[in-house]
């Protein structure tokens, strides 16, 4: 990575006062004092000028506990005792962890924005049968954008022209390829892989999907985690708190010396020592690892969910992940696929074969666009027997159709179609949907829909009872038959069925309720009809918000596509980010009370003391990044 | 309502939880956040007094930390 210019001059400045200091340590045995005084003087002004007028600023307006300040007073104090050679190393050692730093955190900001790469650049705007090259924040809506193969999409709208496949491997992780043509909606931030589209333009830049995700990663940082609140007030007790301790560790032995134990002679090497142990207190007052490393490692966590096509919009919610016992689940959608298919046939009447019977019934439902209607043709398709024609269709609302087809009347609905009608209705299962075929006179026989689970539903159960998930519980408006079945595939723990959308607030309240201490209870819907539940539970978590700004808006995660298995990837990555957390607050932590510990009884210098101030922040700030990459 | 300052060459960390401390506690702000990572100030505030607020936010920036500039999104 290339140096800012701050950093090149800071660095220069480091080399320059680090030549001077050899000269003077060399020089010092030969001349006459104050000729190597001048040379140490001179070596640390060129590197600490800068500290040293901050620290002059912040004493007149007052700012007394700012680390400038306290360096300034701790290094002028070891040129007071005479340690001229430790002083001015203090300070270069200062402003070279100093430079590590600002070095990486320069870095640490710069991956952020890699990660932000979805950000197109420019787009290609048709104005007056030409195209021109503008940026996307200058495009309005209604404008034809052309995109060739290879360019990213740079805003939300719809093809006007052409046909592609698009990788939406930047919004959601996966390296997918989704075939579109005219008319579909394509999204910002995908890739055009192959073909040359013309697009609509149905969302200013601002608005576009891009737009929202990268405002949504940048402003996690601004919902902070309990630890960082935690940090930050420590950070405020920690300066002072050592400031009175070293001031304390000055004057009490002093004082001790002077008027209690009343020696003859006062020992003025003493004091020197006592100043010197009170010098290196301030050198580790200030508490920069851990106000930088913590939120860091939250945003690194944060990052590299989003590299895997999990937004999380806060560092709080990252933190809590990893106190989730109870997972809630919305059936439809979430869990299973939320489309119906048919799974099984039932003939009661064998003159028919399945593909007859499946004919007749798609030939009436063709004209209906009932999702039921829908799955019952899409079997027919699939068996090849869509060649039947119905005619004189009646719609029987809440019942079905009925309708001639090949000569004969036939009525395809549900149980209350048979009762109307007179005709026995057969055993069936007690779950699924059920439509029935039958003559005027009989039931022919029947076939089961059934909204299939998810294919990756119950390895991604699985591995959330391994997190140490203990409840999995599914709510559902379906029968009780339905959800039961249902569980019991997927290893759901505990079901509540025949919910209306309002019940599923209250059952979440109720298991809110029921939980204890600081566990969290998440929930997982498709964010399009459960709102309010996403917004009561501690965590509400949508699937699917690749193209909903509705389950983006709502959620506090948002899984852009639509796998079930980003759940237990997501809290690994919590997990990870937590342990990171801790690792770096211990490490800070028990470094500087050890420093602490060993400058009071006089068995640490200050380089021991500047390596816990800086070189901790460095080892922290390093091990902070390692969250960015957590997977 | 919400308001966004980048605080550019914001620098040290601590710098940057001592002017969120200082801005969260001026009148007609209700919260306040400073992400040190993206050099973003987050405010909730009575927007009325948007203009006194960018004034003591400029003042308390420059006292903690001189070398940041404060520029309005």
């Amino acid at each position: 990575m290339k140096l800012t210019k701050k950093l090149k001059k800071d660095l220069i400045r480091i080399c320059v006062g680090m030549v001077v200091f050899a000269i003077a340590l060399v020089v010092e045995e030969h001349v006459w004092f104050p000729v190597s005084l001048a040379c140490f003087i001179a070596a640390y002004l060129v590197t600490g000028i800068d500290v040293v007028t901050r620290a002059g600023k912040n004493l007149v307006s007052g700012h007394m506990l700012d680390e400038n300040f306290l360096m300034t007073i701790a290094t002028i104090g070891a040129f007071a005792v005479g340690e001229y050679p430790e002083a001015v190393a203090v300070m270069i050692f200062y402003q070279v962890g100093e430079f590590f730093q600002k070095y990486a955190v320069s870095k640490a900001r710069k991956s952020i924005k890699d990660l932000m790469e979805i950000c197109p650049e420019m787009a290609r705007v048709i104005r007056e049968e030409e195209e021109a090259e503008v940026a996307p924040e200058e495009v309005r809506v209604g404008e034809r954008l052309r995109i060739y193969p290879g360019e990213k999409i740079p805003l939300d709208g719809v093809i006007l022209s052409g046909a592609s496949s698009i990788d939406t491997k930047a919004l959601t992780g996966e390296s997918a390829l989704r075939d579109v043509g005219c008319g579909d909606e394509v999204i910002s931030g995908c890739i055009n892989m192959t073909g040359v589209l013309e697009v609509e333009v149905k969302k200013e830049f601002g608005e576009s999907t891009v737009s929202k995700i990268l405002e949504l990663v940048e402003n996690a940082g601004s919902k902070k985690a309990e630890t960082e609140r935690f940090i930050t007030r420590f950070a405020r007790w920690y300066t002072p708190l050592v400031v009175i301790m070293a001031v304390l560790l000055f004057v009490l032995p002093v004082v001790w010396q002077a008027w209690i134990v009343k020696t003859a002679v006062f020992e003025w090497a003493l004091v020197k020592v006592y100043l010197y142990r009170a010098m290196t207190f301030l050198v580790i007052s200030c508490p920069c690892a851990l106000v930088i490393s913590v939120p860091m490692s939250f945003f690194g966590g944060i990052g590299a969910a989003s590299k895997n096509g999990i937004l999380i919009k806060g560092s709080n919610y990252l933190e809590n992940l990893v106190k989730v016992k109870t997972a809630v689940f919305d059936k439809t959608g979430t869990l299973t696929q939320g489309s119906f298919q048919v799974s099984k046939l039932h003939r009661l009447d064998t003159q028919y074969s399945e593909e007859q019977m499946l004919g007749v019934m798609a030939a009436l439902e063709n004209c209906s666009n009932h999702p039921i209607a829908d799955a019952v043709c899409l079997a027919a398709k699939k068996r090849d027997c869509v060649e039947r024609k119905a005619s004189d269709i009646k719609e029987l609302a809440g019942f079905g159709v009925g309708g001639e087809v090949e000569g004969q009347t036939y009525y395809v609905g549900n149980a209350a179609l048979l009762k109307e009608k007179n005709i026995d209705a057969p055993e069936t299962e007690k779950y699924g949907t059920v439509v029935y075929l039958a003559t005027k006179e009989k039931c022919i026989g029947y076939c089961l829909l059934e909204d299939e689970p998810k294919a990756e539903a119950k390895d991604a159960l699985e591995s959330l009872k391994k997190a140490g998930i203990r409840e999995l519980v599914m709510l559902t408006g379906d029968r009780r038959e339905t959800a039961e079945k249902a569980a019991k595939t997927l290893g759901i723990t505990s079901y509540h069925a025949g919910l209306l959308p309002g019940d599923k607030v209250e059952k979440t309240e109720e298991i809110l309720q029921k939980k204890s201490g600081d566990e969290m209870v998440l929930f997982v819907g498709d964010g399009i009809n459960d709102a309010p539940v996403l917004a009561r539970a501690d965590i509400g978590v949508a699937m699917g918000g690749l193209g909903s700004d509705a389950a983006i808006e709502a959620a506090d995660i948002v899984i852009m596509d639509d796998s079930l298995l980003k759940l237990s990837l997501a809290i690994k990555i919590a997990k990870k980010t937590v342990a990171i957390v801790k690792q770096n607050i211990v490490m800070a932590l028990g470094i500087k009370f050890l420093v602490l510990l060993f400058a009071a009884i006089g068995m640490a210098g200050m380089w021991l003391a500047i390596f816990a101030d800086v070189g901790v922040a460095v080892l922290a700030i390093l091990n902070a990044l390692r969250a960015l990459n957590a997977r | 309502m919400k308001k966004v300052f980048v605080l550019e060459d914001l620098c040290c960390a601590n710098c940057g939880a001592k002017i969120e401390e200082a801005v969260g506690k001026l009148e007609g702000v209700s919260e306040c956040s400073v992400t040190f990572l993206t050099q973003k100030m987050t405010l909730e505030m009575e927007e009325d007094k948007l203009d006194s607020i960018r004034e003591q936010v400029k003042k308390i920036v420059k006292k903690i930390e001189p070398d940041v500039e404060v520029i309005e999104k």
